[in-house]
């Protein structure tokens, strides 16, 4: 069955194309953003007398995708793919180095050029990075008299005080996939936990604060299901007071109307700056012909250029790549300045365990979920998670 | 088709010897209508078993895509499998499933079609509208059933406590204790019309007039249902249960709508967590190897199947 699946789709159809066009892979499905990626990406071509072919699927379905083509050795030109999942296609040997086209990751931030590393060669850079903060209501904030809270007690205490009947203080997405686990490791990080140390005192302290939120009733049980847009609903609908999620939330939020705050993610104590992993897709060049490959990444380069950067980075909410170009950003858009900040700080989620990463956030996205939704003690919970994490491959 | 007189043997070489050289062209005809089917089984069936099949004895990494390295292990794939914890999970939630779905639909479809059997004004009508939950496509009614679930505003929950039958609203899609029983009820929903729809038609076969004289002999209701429509409906049960139960055997997308196989594998079945491995773990030897057992499980009933309606034509037409 599963199989059909895969045979059946080795078509992809990009053997016959003329030589002015460079076949593109991304997961912008949102028109929005879909739109506004196209036009950068058009910008770029065009200067070098290029046209694009653009290949848009739904985010889960890329790596599936990526895997597909990688047997039909029909590979598109450039790929973006979640950063997380960069080092997985490089591993299978599909990928070229990005040092032979005079691309190189200096001035930009280090989280960002360790997830496009593999073996420490480059394969990827991205434009644009994201990541998580605190997102807050600002009306029902102001009437309550309440300050937006700094640390993991000050986080429980406003929860508690803002939650009311159908009303919750916080909400977050504790889905059983990789973006469950996300969502949870700045929390585990900022404690000092540690992706392949699962079952340590710190990562089992993270997970109690984590499924404690819920079990005092401070976040509905619900968060199982979620995933981070529906997390957006429940925030955008009033039925969360404060959420946790991404830049990519602003422009649903400003559409809604909602008066909303955003501030670092909370850390157990004051004054240290919160550990958040870099989310953002990042831009790959597959093996394919030496002129094609030159092609692809002519544009990549192009895309990588100041302007190219800010402006895409403005459009979807992301934070530039480059220090210096983040810096030029978050004076003029002083809305992103939180998450500006915590790039600044953050890891790549692969950075200690490579390709091994998927299996190790999927154990840990199924502990979050046995400790939320089943009777699992986070201790018995994290150390399931580090015996599949210890035999990962 | 067994019920088709045999030919009288004799004949055949008869014809044989007549047509002489045109038998050869006509045997050729023939082919050339079942070649087309042939091809469409050969390459969309046995290809893609066949190719199951020795996936599951290969080790897959996502190297093997590009390099085509997928070295063969034997039955490494299955025995991590069934030392898997899910493993034992997931069949357990795959009978449950199966069996927590079928009687249910069963009973109900059964119910109804017993109760359409009365003429009666707009049954016609009422019979129509119960096909409905058929014809939505599954991707909606698992959407509209999420809604119906949520725990805070889910019109399941407000019913229930409107009705002061619970105290706290039930968590029925994030708690390991009720994501499977949810997933059961929805299923139950969208099979019902199967059901009633076939055991509807096998009741119309029931001729009226051996109720009327059971019913002069002094039967009731239930000795009516329990001497005349069961026995008479025996073939077409056995039909619908066998179809059911493949159906359900394989259900996929309202599980994985309504819970995606969690919350902590709560809900997982076979078919769920072939999916999971092959497609986000990237494991498709072992996806291939949960869904060998899965076929291997569904062949059997099959054969079961095969059988009864062998013998249902048989006894039919022996009676003849």
């Amino acid at each position: 069955m599963a199989l059909t699946l895969v045979t059946s789709g080795c078509a992809g159809g990009v053997s016959s194309r003329p030589p002015d066009v460079v076949v593109e892979l991304d997961h912008y499905t949102s028109a929005e953003a879909s739109r506004q990626f196209r036009s950068v990406l058009d910008r770029c071509a065009e200067r070098f007398g290029l046209r694009i072919r653009r290949q848009n699927v739904p985010v889960d379905q890329l790596m599936p995708k990526v895997l597909r083509d990688a047997t039909a050795h029909s590979l598109p030109d450039l790929l973006f793919v979640d950063n997380p999942d960069l080092k997985t296609v490089a591993e299978t040997g599909a990928l070229t180095e990005l040092g032979q086209y005079g691309l190189s990751g200096e001035g930009y931030f280090p989280g960002i050029v360790e997830a496009g590393k593999y073996r420490g060669e480059l394969y990827g850079l991205a434009p644009g990075v994201n990541g998580l903060a605190l997102f807050y209501n600002r009306t029902v904030f102001e009437r309550a008299g309440l300050e937006p809270p700094e640390t993991w007690r000050e986080l429980r205490a406003t929860a508690e005080a803002l939650t009311n009947g159908s009303t919750h203080g916080i909400a977050f997405s504790a889905i059983a996939s990789e973006e469950g686990a996300w969502q949870f490791e700045p929390f585990l990080w900022s404690n000092g936990g540690e992706l392949d140390e699962l079952d340590s005192r710190k990562s089992v302290e993270a997970l109690r604060f984590w499924s404690g939120l819920v079990e005092d009733g401070l976040a509905s049980r619900s968060v199982v299901n979620w995933n981070q847009n529906d997390v957006i609903d429940r925030f955008t609908s009033g039925h969360a007071t404060m959420m946790i999620n991404g830049s990519w939330a602003l422009s649903s939020l400003d559409e809604s109307g909602t008066d909303y705050g955003i501030v670092p993610l909370p850390t157990p104590s004051t004054g240290t700056p919160p550990v958040v992993p870099l989310g953002g897709e990042i831009g790959a060049i597959p093996e394919t012909t030496p002129e094609r490959q030159r092609d692809a990444a002519r544009v990549l380069g192009c895309l990588l250029e100041r302007d190219n950067m800010l402006d895409w980075t403005t459009d979807h909410a992301y934070v530039p790549a480059r220090t210096n170009v983040a810096e030029q950003y978050a004076r003029e858009r002083p809305v992103m300045e939180p998450f500006v900040e915590e790039v600044a700080t953050g890891r790549a989620r692969t950075a200690e365990l490579g390709p091994r990463y998927r299996e190790v956030s999927q154990a840990l996205a199924d502990a979050i979920q046995a400790t939320i939704a089943g009777s699992t003690s986070p201790r018995q919970a994290l150390r399931r998670a580090a015996r599949v994490a210890e035999t990962a491959d | 088709m067994t019920t088709k007189p045999e030919p009288v043997n004799g004949t055949a070489p008869v014809r044989r010897v007549r047509s002489g050289t045109s038998g050869g062209r006509q045997r050729l005809v023939q082919w050339t209508f079942v070649l087309p089917m042939v091809v469409f089984l050969l390459l969309f069936f046995c290809y893609p078993v066949l190719r199951n099949l020795t996936m599951s004895f290969q080790e897959w990494t996502v190297a093997s895509f590009y390099e085509g390295g997928s070295p063969f292990v034997g039955l490494d794939n299955y025995v991590e499998l069934v030392t898997d914890p899910i493993f034992g999970t997931a069949v357990l939630n795959t009978v449950l499933f199966t069996v927590g779905s079928l009687a249910p639909q069963f009973a109900i479809g059964l119910g109804l079609a017993v109760f359409f059997q009365r003429r009666f004004p707009l049954s016609g009508a009422l019979r129509g509208l119960l096909l409905l939950p058929w014809l939505l496509p599954l991707v909606v009614s698992g959407a509209v059933f999420r809604w119906i679930y949520d725990e805070g505003f889910g019109a399941l929950n407000q019913l229930l406590l409107g009705l002061h039958l619970i105290s706290d609203p039930v968590p029925w899609l994030s708690s390991t204790r009720y994501a499977l029983l949810s997933a059961i009820i929805a299923n139950v929903w969208v099979g019902v019309p199967f059901n009633l729809v076939i055991l509807h038609s096998g009741l119309q076969a029931v001729p009226g007039s051996l109720y009327e004289a059971a019913a002069l002999d002094g039967a009731g209701p239930w000795q009516r249902f329990r001497h005349i429509t069961l026995p008479l409906l025996r073939p077409v049960i056995a039909i619908v249960l066998m179809l059911g139960l493949i159906y359900t055997l394989k259900v996929f997308d309202v599980i994985m709508i309504l819970t995606g196989g969690g919350p902590a594998n709560a809900s997982e079945t076979l078919t769920t967590w072939s999916f999971a491995l092959s497609f986000e773990e990237f494991d498709f030897g072992q996806g291939a190897a949960v869904g060998n057992i899965l076929i291997v499980i569904a062949l059997v009933f099959a054969l079961f199947y095969l059988r009864s309606i062998r013998d249902t034509f048989r006894s039919r037409g022996g009676r003849g």
